[in-house]
């Protein structure tokens, strides 16, 4: 009977614990608008007015939401967009527009995605035929016909801006600008971009017609206000099914905050990057280390999933490795050493790889040359080596010229912890001269 | 006379024919004249010796035989008669006769009545005459005076001034019917054929008027006149040898086309098409005067596939089939002589309406029917003559078509139509009928015994269409041209009306709807008004409110205004080049120009004119702007080259009653080719005597017609031109204030200080009245804490700084503590360095010394290049795009005083 019963409290929780996976990813994944917006809220206000102006009064607009990337432009938009629809009168005259500068990558997409999105009139089921020229005489002649009190108001969203002001001409940009300067359809153009120097690129007519609103996301709180959002971020909700469960875990969190290695961690990953997506990406591989047998997050999942985020990638290339491998790369070192970061070529390196197996054959088997060859091409593989451009690639193999992509200290950590590393190896790492 | 036809290129015809006309002119006594765009005009009277040459000589080989070009004074009055190169007949037209007038439009020709014709001392003959206007040349915003719905075929007495009432005679196309109708009188729907207009109002300019008792009466006695004289279509024929029964049964063909005509309700534009048909020949002409060769021109007509295919005339299609057939060449015309002829010898007053339009193919027809049986007896008379019946109601209207497939049966019917053939197309259309039974039950009701073939044509489904298609003699037609003409035909046959009945956009291929109207969905509620008086100020603010009047640019108004105005009043063109920096109120002051004039040429203080505008922003490509331009003056489509030949020859022929137009053209910079042909003929079109174009030009740089145009674009562009300055604080101030118009929304001081910092910066009106709205926000928002409520300097200065301010200090501190380290690193590199790049790897070392030194966690190398990328993607540094990891190397975007300012301060 105890059996049984300690087996369904188990199921519980097994159940439990997929739900607050579930809950938490997504949380950190999407940029969905259910989560919480943190220190944006003059932004937000900014916007959310500026789009009620727009639905409610008809006014044109246009603005950019400017951040470095993880920023949170997209999810300030979605928390604005969603607010907004829960006014009906938005949510029954606001058309919208989503455009992605990756995706319309030319002004002739562009004007058919518009078209297609807004559903006019010559889109043929879900496609839009006609030229270049036809549809965008048609765009316009639709954007022109209406009016600030009776037309729809359309709202345009040019995510990643920048890709769209290499269009040529910058056409569709003027005439979106221009639509939203004009008593026409009342428009409201939001470009979302991470470049600073955004208003530089703008074509003088174009930038004369932007309306120069910018709304800037810094990231700018400090380690106390990180330390609130980590916490926010890890809360489980209130309407979450287990409830008891909910105390627990979120008991966890706060003592998870107070710990002291934990805020180390955070620190050390506050002063690396601002922004929230990071954060998540931690805290992702922390969750994923929950279980049924470890149902909360404690200071060494975090500590591991820090220790994944800070990853070399190149350095942890090295520690799969031959030795044969490191020695040619060891060999490199000595070179750039020499030759203070002048390329190299591989007789170069196999004749530094000799003088060393010359002075230690017998902890070193000497390879035949052809063998050293393909090694040295597996490293050209790995991309740990380069050849250098602009030369021409009809040399000998053995004579063109390479760099090493690694750092001196990245090969002296690398060594560190690659297992049974021969001594001579290492000390020969260590200095090129050790064999005096 | 059949043997001098074969050899000859089709270009020669006209003049064949030209010559056989004057020979029989000594015999019928009368004079006519032939328009032909290589025969001249002439103007003599009877007797006043030989017949006056007028060939343009364009033709050397061919000069005995230039055609004499003559008016005849017969009965008393001038007449003049107008003979067609293509549809080879000919109509002689008398004073007090209505005529169409070649228009822009050639779907629209003019409608006229000829008063007078003289010859001036250049040879140049002339006609004065009365106009008459449809009511799509009325100005839209007169035509609600009416107040009732308007047939196209009505037409108005014009007696508004302005119009030039003398026009050349080379541009009559030919006469129509006129029926004057008293003011109770409706207005007959449709019963006509639509050569007939009717004329009930009269039109002044500012309103309509019944028409007077006494030009109604006038009008009735000319109509009379022309009743009394005009033969009945069938007696001026009896020469030919044909059989009575033919011509019966031709006769019937021409009844039940007329039949088929006004049952048909669907046609109409069809039957516009066709009724301008010469018009349109014309127009073909005209720009085949630029490009001899038939090629070209035939080219032309295919550019143009969706006018083309309405108005592809008989005479078109026989010239099309003529190139290919040359063995049906000798034949035809002499069979058209011979009728024309002898009409005139009868002495009949010249009045033959006809052209060669529907009622034009019974007579053409009667003379392929005589040669069928003179000649190819070959085809029994009765199969050819249902295949024609059938034909023609295949197409409902276009007798056009049947003309031509008349011409094509009787060439080929000694080969194809085998009966069976037939057979299954009567039984395929009878089958389709039957599925379409239910929708076209009226139309079975009237004319059942051409049911199979009317339902065909009515048939819009393309599926139905194709199953019968293979078994029509049009389709063989249509087939067999293909087959045997050069390439460059073969547009044109696929063009020809057999297509026409498919106008509806077929269901089943995804194709653009033709119709589709361009528009947004309307709102559900109501837009809400402004609420306070930061609202309305803001609503006054937006730079979308066209204001009542533009201040400050007054002396430029003025400027702009007397140089269009004096250009109307001259009725000549010209151009005017604009330029100024942007927000200078350029385009907004040109509008407010128009719209001036055009409130002026309403009230009859001056001419009145076209307005149309077109930006090179707004346009794919440099050569679209030929095709908007064609689109907004004539409402066609056609593409970019074709629309520059139509321009092209719309501005150097003079067109009577021609309105000046004002063009527009916005951002002229962008419509620059390597060639500059765009702007070449821009402005090489203001420079014709003709063209009346004004063109107003606008862009931003002053030196642009030195900087970007060669020399004869610029010397066409001329010298007046106009530059607008930036706005100076003053004039912002003046701007903003009569924006708002006494509404209390700003302090004095913040509207200065708004309009001296935006004129010290760009002195850009609508940056201007962008701080101001965004002010009028910020001010919302904290209206709480301020008193006054008002904006004041303190709001103002927060939007300067929201909108002015670098971005780049702010970011830079709000940036994490190693992106600003590496910061620090890549300055600390440079000083060493002494260079201003450097490479990741360099400043790594930098920037692990630095962490070193604050005891601060080494990044990683990963770490690092992350940083180093966020950095570049938000534009503080510059990097290399491409994958040399820690190679690539490094720039910063933004100066190092300012790191190390935004560094300092923490």
């Amino acid at each position: 009977m105890s059996k049984r019963k300690s087996k369904e409290t188990s199921s519980v929780n097994g159940e439990c614990i997929s739900q607050v996976q579930r809950i938490l990813r997504e949380r950190f994944c999407h940029q969905c608008p259910n989560g919480k917006l943190f220190g944006v809220q003059l932004q937000y206000k900014h916007l959310l007015e500026l789009l009620k102006r727009t639905t409610i009064h008809g006014e044109s607009n246009s603005a950019l939401i400017i951040g470095p990337r993880g920023s949170g432009k997209t999810t300030l938009l979605n928390h604005v967009l969603k607010e907004l629809m829960e006014i009906k009168q938005v949510r029954e005259n606001l058309l919208q527009v989503h455009l992605n500068g990756l995706l319309q990558t030319n002004d002739k997409i562009a004007l058919k995605e518009i078209t297609r999105q807004l559903q006019m009139e010559n889109v043929v089921g879900d496609k839009v035929f006609g030229s270049f020229a036809e549809n965008l005489a048609f765009l316009l002649d639709a954007l022109k016909k209406g009016d600030r009190d009776s037309s729809c108001p359309v709202l345009f969203i040019l995510d990643e801006f920048d890709l769209f002001v290499h269009h040529k001409n910058q056409t569709l940009l003027y005439n979106l600008f221009d639509i939203s300067q004009s008593a026409q359809t009342p428009v409201t153009v939001i470009g979302l971009t991470c470049r600073q120097d955004i208003l530089e690129l703008l074509e003088k007519r174009v930038k004369s017609r932007f309306s120069h609103r910018q709304i800037y996301l810094m990231n700018s709180f400090d380690f106390k206000q990180y330390l609130r959002i980590f916490k926010e971020q890890l809360y489980l909700p209130a309407e979450f099914l287990y409830k008891p469960f909910i105390q627990k875990w979120n008991k966890n969190v706060q003592s998870l905050s107070e710990d002291r290695t934990v805020q180390d961690l955070l620190q050390n990953h506050f002063h690396c990057s601002k922004d929230l997506r990071s954060l998540h990406m931690l805290l992702m591989l922390a969750l994923s280390s929950i279980t049924v047998s470890h149902p909360f997050m404690t200071g060494s999942d975090l500590l591991e999933a820090s220790r994944l985020c800070r990853m070399d990638s190149k350095a942890n290339i090295v520690h799969g490795l031959s030795v044969l491998e490191i020695c040619l790369i060891i060999a490199m070192k000595h070179l750039n050493d020499v030759y203070e970061g002048e390329p190299f070529n591989f007789q170069m390196v196999y004749n530094e790889f000799q003088k060393f197996i010359q002075r230690k054959a017998h902890s070193m088997y000497n390879f035949e040359k052809p063998v050293v060859m393909k090694a040295f091409e597996h490293l050209l593989q790995l991309e740990l080596i380069k050849p250098i451009e602009g030369l021409p690639v009809r040399a000998q193999r053995e004579y063109l010229l390479m760099k090493l992509l690694l750092d001196n200290n990245q090969i002296m950590d690398a060594l560190q912890v690659y297992p049974n590393c021969p001594t001579d190896v290492k000390q020969w790492a260590t200095s090129s001269l050790s064999w005096l | 006379m059949a043997a001098a036809w074969s050899p000859r290129a089709r270009g020669g015809r006209s003049l064949q024919l030209a010559l056989a006309r004057n020979s029989s002119l000594s015999l019928g006594a009368c004079a006519s004249v032939v328009t032909s765009h290589r025969a001249g005009l002439g103007l003599s009277r009877r007797g006043a010796g030989a017949p006056l040459q007028e060939g343009s000589g364009e033709s050397p080989g061919s000069g005995q035989s230039r055609p004499g070009l003559l008016t005849s004074l017969r009965g008393g009055g001038w007449g003049i008669s107008i003979k067609s190169e293509r549809s080879l007949t000919e109509m002689c037209i008398q004073l007090g006769e209505f005529v169409l007038v070649e228009g822009e439009n050639a779907d629209q020709p003019f409608v006229a009545k000829l008063l007078k014709l003289y010859e001036d001392g250049s040879q140049e003959k002339h006609a004065v005459v009365q106009w008459f206007s449809r009511i799509t040349e009325l100005p839209l915003n007169k035509r609600k005076l009416l107040q009732r719905e308007v047939s196209p075929q009505e037409i108005f007495l014009d007696k508004a001034p302005g119009y030039d009432t003398d026009i050349n005679v080379e541009t009559i196309i030919k006469n129509v019917k006129v029926i004057p109708l008293a003011p109770k009188e409706a207005v007959p729907v449709r019963s006509n054929r639509k050569q007939i207009f009717f004329v009930k109002e009269s039109w002044d300019g500012k309103c309509f008027k019944p028409l007077s008792p006494g030009s109604l009466s006038e009008l009735k006695e000319a109509e009379k006149n022309k009743r009394v004289g005009s033969p009945s279509p069938l007696t001026d024929c009896q020469t030919s040898d044909f059989i009575c029964s033919l011509k019966a049964e031709t006769d019937r063909v021409t009844r039940s086309t007329v039949k088929t005509k006004n049952v048909q309700m669907e046609i109409e534009s069809r039957h516009s098409a066709s009724k301008s048909s010469l018009s349109k020949e014309r127009h073909s002409q005209r720009v085949a005067n630029g490009i001899n060769t038939p090629g070209a021109r035939k080219k032309l007509q295919l550019n143009s596939p969706t006018k083309s295919r309405n108005k592809l005339t008989g005479c078109d299609v026989l010239e099309l089939l003529g190139d290919d057939c040359d063995a049906l060449e000798p034949l035809e015309p002499s069979a058209t002589r011979r009728k024309v002829t002898f009409t005139e010898i009868l002495g009949s007053p010249p009045k033959i309406s006809r052209t060669n339009g529907e009622s034009d193919s019974p007579l053409t027809i009667r003379g392929d029917w005589s040669k069928l049986a003179e000649t190819v007896r070959i085809a029994p008379y009765r199969r050819s003559q249902a295949s024609s019946l059938k034909a023609k109601n295949l197409d409902g209207k276009d007798d056009d078509t049947c003309l031509a497939e008349e011409q094509e049966l009787k060439t080929r019917s000694p080969v194809v139509i085998p009966r069976s053939h037939r057979k299954c197309a009567q039984k395929t259309t009878a089958r389709i009928a039957e599925q379409l039974h239910f929708l076209n039950i009226s139309e079975q009701d009237r004319e059942d015994d051409y049911l199979p073939s009317t339902v065909c044509s009515d048939s819009s489904s393309s599926e139905e269409e194709e199953s019968m298609v293979p078994c029509t003699p049009k389709r063989k037609m249509r087939s067999s041209t293909t087959l045997s003409t050069p390439k460059s035909l073969r547009k044109p046959s696929d063009i020809t009306p057999a297509k026409t009945p498919r106008k509806t956009p077929e269901p089943r291929t995804p194709k653009t709807p033709r119709n589709a109207t361009p528009r947004i969905p309307i709102r559900n509620q109501a837009t809400e008004k402004p609420a306070n008086v930061l609202e309305e100020a803001r609503l006054r603010l937006h730079v979308s409110t066209i204001p009542g009047s533009l201040p400050c640019r007054e002396e430029a108004f003025q400027d702009i205004y007397n140089f269009v105005e004096s250009k109307l009043i001259d009725g000549t063109g010209g151009c005017m080049y604009i330029s100024g920096v942007p927000g200078t109120g350029k385009t907004a002051t040109v509008h407010e120009v128009i719209r001036c004039l055009q409130q002026a040429a309403e009230n009859d203080e001056l001419p009145s004119f076209q307005f149309i505008e077109i930006n090179g922003m707004k346009l794919t490509d440099p050569h679209q702007a030929y095709v908007q331009i064609l689109q907004l003056l004539t409402g066609q489509k056609v593409t970019a080259t074709h629309a520059a030949e139509l321009l092209a020859k719309l501005f150097s022929t003079p067109g009577p009653k021609r309105k000046t137009t004002v063009l527009i053209v916005d951002e002229l910079d962008l419509l620059w080719t390597r060639k500059q042909d765009v702007m070449y003929n821009l402005f090489d079109w203001p420079t014709q005597k003709q063209a009346k174009l004004i063109i107003l030009a606008i862009a931003n740089t002053m030196d642009l017609p030195e900087r970007i145009m060669m020399n004869r674009v610029a010397s066409r562009l001329g010298l007046t031109r106009m530059s607008f300055q930036p706005y100076t604080y003053k004039q912002l101030q003046q701007i903003i204030s009569s924006r708002l118009n006494h509404i209390k929304a700003f302090e004095e001081d913040a509207i200065q200080l708004v309009s001296r910092k935006v004129a010290a910066l760009s002195g850009d009106a609508r940056r201007c009245l962008d701080i101001c709205r965004r002010s009028t926000e910020i001010c919302e928002f904290s209206s709480q804490k301020s008193a006054s409520g008002l904006v004041s300097m303190a709001h103002v200065m927060k939007a300067i700084d929201e909108m002015f301010s670098s971005p780049y200090i702010n970011s830079i501190r709000n940036a994490s503590l190693h992106e600003q380290m590496f910061l620090k690193a890549i300055i600390a590199e440079f000083r060493r360095s002494g260079l201003e790049e450097a490479t990741v790897q360099q400043i790594y070392h930098q920037h692990v010394a630095l962490c070193r030194i604050e005891g601060l966690q080494i990044p990683t190398v990963s770490e690092i290049m992350a940083i180093c990328s966020r950095l570049g993607a938000c534009r503080f540094l510059l990097l290399e795009s491409n994958n040399k990891y820690l190679h690539v190397r490094v720039r910063l975007n933004i100066s190092q005083d300012d790191v190390m300012y935004a560094l300092k301060q923490e």
